[in-house]
């Protein structure tokens, strides 16, 4: 079994989020980038298969050489090896052009559902559908036997178990694996990671379809009301008269 | 080429969203001077739409469309575009929306804008608000292509009523083999209560609470209120509660209109999941918590005793309000 792990670079979920440029571009300022944690979810449940089934893992990421610290960061988790398409990735619908393009010869692609910088949630699924791929959403189950995979995905208010085949493509979460589970680097890991293949791609040619143009940062809250413990009427009183939400 | 909004059921009755994303369609449809149609699957009454806006209802009824199916029901949603030659189609952000998105996406040739929170801010180019770097920022989406896809965000257009009366047309779209591909083979969901997506209001209550056991007074909470509930994301790590239930940056979002959080300190990552909610309340009986600084209403106290008091004010006034 092949599996590719998409994985996206983004700010530690710590990170105070700013903008420069007239609020045109991220300020990548002082930000420490990780391994997009839905992606380090599929990750972890990629390095299970390979121990346990005997898969082979690569990892990719379209981003510029800025990101291969991420990159190797997967490697020393375990994966086996590395690729970067060499673009900067525009949109959801350019990135998943670009990985169509690595993507063809794997059997299963894990990506996460959406990754916490721009929380497009569009990648995954416009992968599947450029290469034919099966797919399944929010998957936070998944077991395989031969050609044949058994789903779980997160729906609104519970759960639901799918059947399908390979190729297939993974919108994954938390819940692929536990938390406990993710593996933190060791030193043997990161030794060997630089050993490993760091394969560089050149992007193909694709369209960016939407385009971040502005940013803003939700108003300034207003200052909280405080309500004694010993008035709790007054607290109903103000959620009914003032908030009006009860 | 009217714009066109998915409009989802639960057991054939149209779910609320399906009525917020059908007002904020039709304010869509009134920008670009065109009608608005919408499509269901499987649904057993329709008649509500119109109230929000919708001219054209398309009905679609098809057994193998019991279970939700992302590839089918995409196709479904495809080809009622292009009956309805639709530039501009509008979704929910439900799971299954945000399931079929990326898929229709692709088959339309159509930019896609997820979570966007407001009406275009301008048809040509057509752009929109919508929340990034999970609610700690908004930014403003350029959609470049002749199609577009907008995906929105719960609870953030709210329902606006018109007086359009809905015509309904039965709607056959053809469905391939293909699309069956990946089958559902269980569903499971829990019965009788308010889930997070759906909810107006979520009771949410963290690592304070000391264990698992003590989650009794948070459910009576929730249930007085007709509330969800919710956690923190150290207490599904721990296994007190199922994971379904971890709301914050890797969890769930909150869009709701009333958040209350008990024994949650309020990690940058918790608040940027529930941000989007309108009113937040957080009981704490640590003062320097910053949940504090990002609450409406807050009650320094120890949750042991404000939250069964807090039950005991609500029942009366619920009976009082009756």
């Amino acid at each position: 079994m092949k599996i590719l792990v998409c994985i996206s670079h983004v700010p530690d979920t710590t990170s105070k989020i700013n903008f420069t440029d007239g609020d045109s571009k991220f300020d990548t300022n002082g930000v420490q980038f990780v391994i997009n944690p839905n992606d380090e979810f599929g990750l972890t449940r990629a390095m299970w298969f390979k121990e346990k089934q005997g898969a082979t893992v690569t990892v990719v990421n379209v981003g510029g050489t800025e990101t291969e610290p991420t990159l190797r960061k997967a490697l020393a988790i375990g994966a086996d090896e590395a690729i970067r398409i060499n673009t900067n990735p525009t949109d959801g619908f350019f990135v998943a052009k670009q990985l169509a393009n690595v993507a063809k010869d794997f059997d299963l692609i894990i990506a996460g559902r959406e990754s916490i910088d721009y929380n497009g949630g569009m990648v995954p699924g416009m992968l599947a559908t450029l290469i034919d791929a099966n797919f399944v959403n929010n998957c936070i189950s998944l077991e395989v036997e031969g050609e044949n995979a058994t789903a779980i995905r997160e729906i609104d208010g519970g759960k639901e178990t799918l059947k399908t085949t390979f190729p297939l493509v993974i919108g994954g979460q938390k819940g692929l694996v536990e938390e406990s589970d993710l593996k933190i680097p060791n030193m043997r890991g990161i030794m060997m990671a630089r050993k490993k293949a760091l394969n560089v791609v050149e992007p193909v040619d694709a369209s960016t379809n939407t385009k971040a143009v502005a940013f803003e940062k939700p108003a300034a809250k207003g200052a909280i009301k405080l309500v004694p413990p010993d008035n709790l009427d007054e607290l109903v009183s103000l959620l009914h008269n003032e908030a009006k939400v009860i | 080429m009217s714009v066109l909004v998915y409009t989802e059921t639960e057991n054939g009755k149209l779910k609320k969203t399906a009525l917020e994303v059908a007002s904020y369609a039709k304010g869509v449809a009134d920008m670009l001077g065109t009608s608005l149609t919408a499509v269901t699957v499987n649904a057993t009454d329709t008649a509500e739409l119109g109230k929000y806006g919708v001219e054209k209802v398309l009905t679609v009824t098809n057994d193998k469309l019991n279970n939700f199916n992302a590839k089918a029901y995409a196709d479904v949603l495809k080809q009622a575009a292009a009956k309805e030659n639709s530039k501009v189609i509008v979704i929910s952000s439900s799971a299954n929306a945000k399931f079929l998105a990326p898929i229709l996406a692709i088959n339309l040739n159509a930019g896609y804008a997820s979570n966007v929170v407001a009406l275009p801010e301008s048809e040509s180019p057509f752009k929109v608000k919508r929340t990034a770097f999970t609610n700690k920022a908004f930014n403003i989406t350029e959609i470049s292509t002749d199609v577009k896809l907008v995906g929105l965000s719960k609870n953030a257009f709210g329902l606006k009523e018109s007086d359009a009366a809905a015509t309904t047309e039965d709607f056959t779209p053809e469905l391939n083999e293909g699309d069956f591909s990946t089958e559902v083979t269980s569903v499971d969901k829990v019965t009788g209560k308010v889930t997070i997506a759906d909810a107006e209001i979520v009771v949410s209550a963290g690592r304070g609470l000391k264990g698992p056991e003590n989650w009794g007074m948070i459910e009576e909470l929730a249930d007085v209120l007709g509330a969800a509930t919710a956690c923190s994301k150290p207490v599904s790590d721990m296994g007190w509660r199922p994971h379904g239930e971890h709301v914050g940056q890797t969890g769930k979002p909150v869009a709701a209109n009333l958040y209350i959080a008990v024994g949650i300190s309020g990690a940058i990552q918790h608040l940027a999941g529930i941000n989007a909610s309108k009113v937040k309340v957080v009981i704490n009986n640590d003062p320097e918590a910053p949940f504090f600084k990002a609450a409406d209403y807050g009650v320094v106290g120890d949750a042991f005793e404000v939250v069964p008091q807090l039950i005991e004010k609500l029942k009366e006034f619920k009976a009082n309000n009756a």
